[in-house]
């Protein structure tokens, strides 16, 4: 059987879950859950392609969510712009402030490259809070206009989700597209040594730009559906910590995997809705299962669930 | 600085191997060549053009491909990726089409590639790796193949069958460059060789002469020890 076969059936089967979750589940507070999971996969394949592909880390990627928020605010808000005209600006913005932050920094790697971005991730959210005269500073940006086409209003909750999951399921068709074709190979090649990869021919720096640019703009896309869900955005969204909640949705998802994203996304958006019945204790039983899933699954949910897979068929065999 | 003064020429259609002991400034030479060494001084000229400050990628673009030391195939990728990772810098239409035939090329040199096409390409053989490697090399269509220590680490039989793939390969009009410290199997296969101590080539000539020399014989060949001992005495 061959893997595009499967592929398809894997896109057509997501759709027809997402399809009629929409229709079955009709609880506000569900289908927002399932919206955020739809922003927060966006956010881990961006990164998933930089990370997980090509090998290389970034702890600023919040930055690009918050650019992509901030931008459709001020040009919905403050300039009355359409939110369908503030989408492509917005993720523009993101990209071209990638691509300028990645020419210097993506010549470091490992740690450094880490610092770098982390950097990065600082000075924005600081330009965030401080710029008030244009981001609202510290106490957020109120009266983001809600996303309408025509006669579709999409303030509603089951509207919101399907246009965000169409989004989600997109990206998942390009970025496996991507890594199909030879670009993809060469992203993964930078992954298990920069140097054979130049070697062979693979322009890693030019590579690992590009690919550091198209998860900015999967970041800006998520962030521009935040801003238009919930109308309000503060800096204090796009910290630091938000940054390192990307990284351990792919991380604990599954690196080089897009299914990955997804799984990983789900978990890390679901974990503290169901663990609000330990109160106090939330935060310590969430560190606890994030770390028994890193230290028994170490490669990541989807490689984990795998192995698991193929032991269990393994064994029925015998 | 690893090498100093160091003159060689590869003409074309035939097999230069360059032998020494470790650290005599073999891989260097290849590392400049290729452009993984960013800096050197002096000229590099291939068909009339100066490598001089070209990237790897650029180098590979003009028609120079090198299957490196320990051959450092991308072991998650599957053998069919790694070929064609190889064509990387053959991506235009037309060019396509000759990649298809040099994959097909490819895999009648080496039939087991074809059979392990959707394995890991970590799950490979040594021998069948180092395969991979070249393979990989030429599905950039090279002129000038460069190789750095394809015997390293592999039973003598599979050296013997990487080295008939080389002369093949010769005949059928590709330059090749090899560093070997299998000197003897190198001079065998080779038309010409050069002989590097700390840094600079100390012999060079025909392998059929340099076969026959007596420091190459003692020095690297194992032949004569008690000729050696003797002049010492």
């Amino acid at each position: 059987m061959n893997k595009p076969y499967w592929y398809r059936i894997a896109y057509v089967a997501v759709a027809a879950i997402v399809i009629l979750t929409g229709i079955l589940v009709s609880n506000a507070y569900y289908l927002q859950l399932l919206t955020f999971i739809g922003i927060n996969t966006l956010l881990a394949l961006g990164l998933n392609m930089l990370m997980g592909y090509a090998g290389q880390i970034s702890l600023g990627h919040a930055a690009f969510y918050g650019i992509g928020a901030y931008t459709t605010a001020i040009l919905t808000v403050h300039y009355a712009i359409s939110p369908w005209l503030a989408l492509p600006a917005a993720i523009l913005i993101a990209m071209a402030i990638a691509y300028i932050v990645g020419v210097p920094t993506l010549k470091l790697s490992g740690y450094y490259l880490g610092m770098g971005t982390l950097g990065f991730g600082m000075i924005i959210h600081i330009l965030f809070r401080e710029w008030s005269s244009i981001t609202g500073g510290a106490s957020g940006f109120i009266g983001i206009p809600p996303l309408e086409f025509g006669p579709v209003s999409f303030a509603s909750g089951r509207n919101y989700f399907y246009l965000v999951w169409g989004f989600v399921l997109l990206s998942l068709i390009i970025c496996r597209r991507i890594i199909d074709s030879r670009v993809g190979r060469g992203l993964r090649s930078i992954h298990d040594g920069e140097k054979t990869a130049r070697a062979v021919g693979v322009d890693t720096s030019q590579l690992k730009l590009q690919v550091f640019v198209l998860s900015a703009a999967f970041s800006a896309l998520a962030g521009f559906l935040y801003a238009h869900l919930v109308y309000f955005i503060s800096p204090g969204t796009f910290d630091f910590i938000t940054s390192i909640r990307i990284v351990t949705m792919v991380v604990i998802g599954g690196m080089a995997s897009i299914w990955g994203a997804l799984l990983g996304a789900s978990l890390l958006t679901l974990l503290p809705e169901w663990l609000h019945s330990f109160s106090e204790f939330e935060m310590v039983v969430y560190g606890l299962i994030l770390m028994s899933v890193m230290i028994f699954l170490p490669q990541g949910l989807t490689r984990g669930l795998m192995d698991i897979y193929e032991r269990s068929k393994k064994s029925q065999n015998r | 600085m690893a090498i100093k003064g160091v003159s060689l020429s590869v003409a074309k259609g035939r097999i230069i191997t360059l032998i020494g002991a470790n650290g005599a400034g073999k891989s260097t030479i290849l590392s400049a060549v290729s452009g993984l060494l960013k800096s050197w001084e002096g000229e590099i000229e291939f068909e009339g053009t100066s490598l001089k400050g070209l990237d790897p990628p650029s180098v590979v673009k003009l028609g120079i491909s090198l299957v490196p030391e320990g051959r450092l195939i991308f072991p998650p990728l599957t053998v069919m990726d790694n070929l064609k990772l190889g064509a990387y810098t053959l991506y235009r239409k037309n060019e396509g089409a000759t990649a298809a035939e040099t994959l097909e090329h490819v895999i009648t040199l080496f039939p087991i590639l074809s059979e392990r096409a959707k394995q890991p390409a970590g799950t490979l053989s040594g021998g069948e790796q180092q395969m991979l490697a070249i393979g990989r090399a030429l599905m950039a269509k090279p002129r000038l193949l460069l190789l750095d220590e394809p015997s390293m680490g592999l039973a003598p039989q599979i050296v013997e069958k990487i080295f008939q793939t080389l002369i093949f390969l010769r005949d059928e009009g590709y330059t090749i460059l090899l560093v070997e410290q299998n000197a003897r199997a190198a001079l065998q296969m080779a038309d010409r060789g050069y002989v590097f101590e700390t840094g600079s080539v100390v012999l060079q000539g025909e392998t059929s002469e340099l076969l026959e020399d007596q420091d190459v014989k003692r020095a690297f060949l194992g032949k004569d020890y008690g000729d050696f001992y003797e002049e010492r005495q």
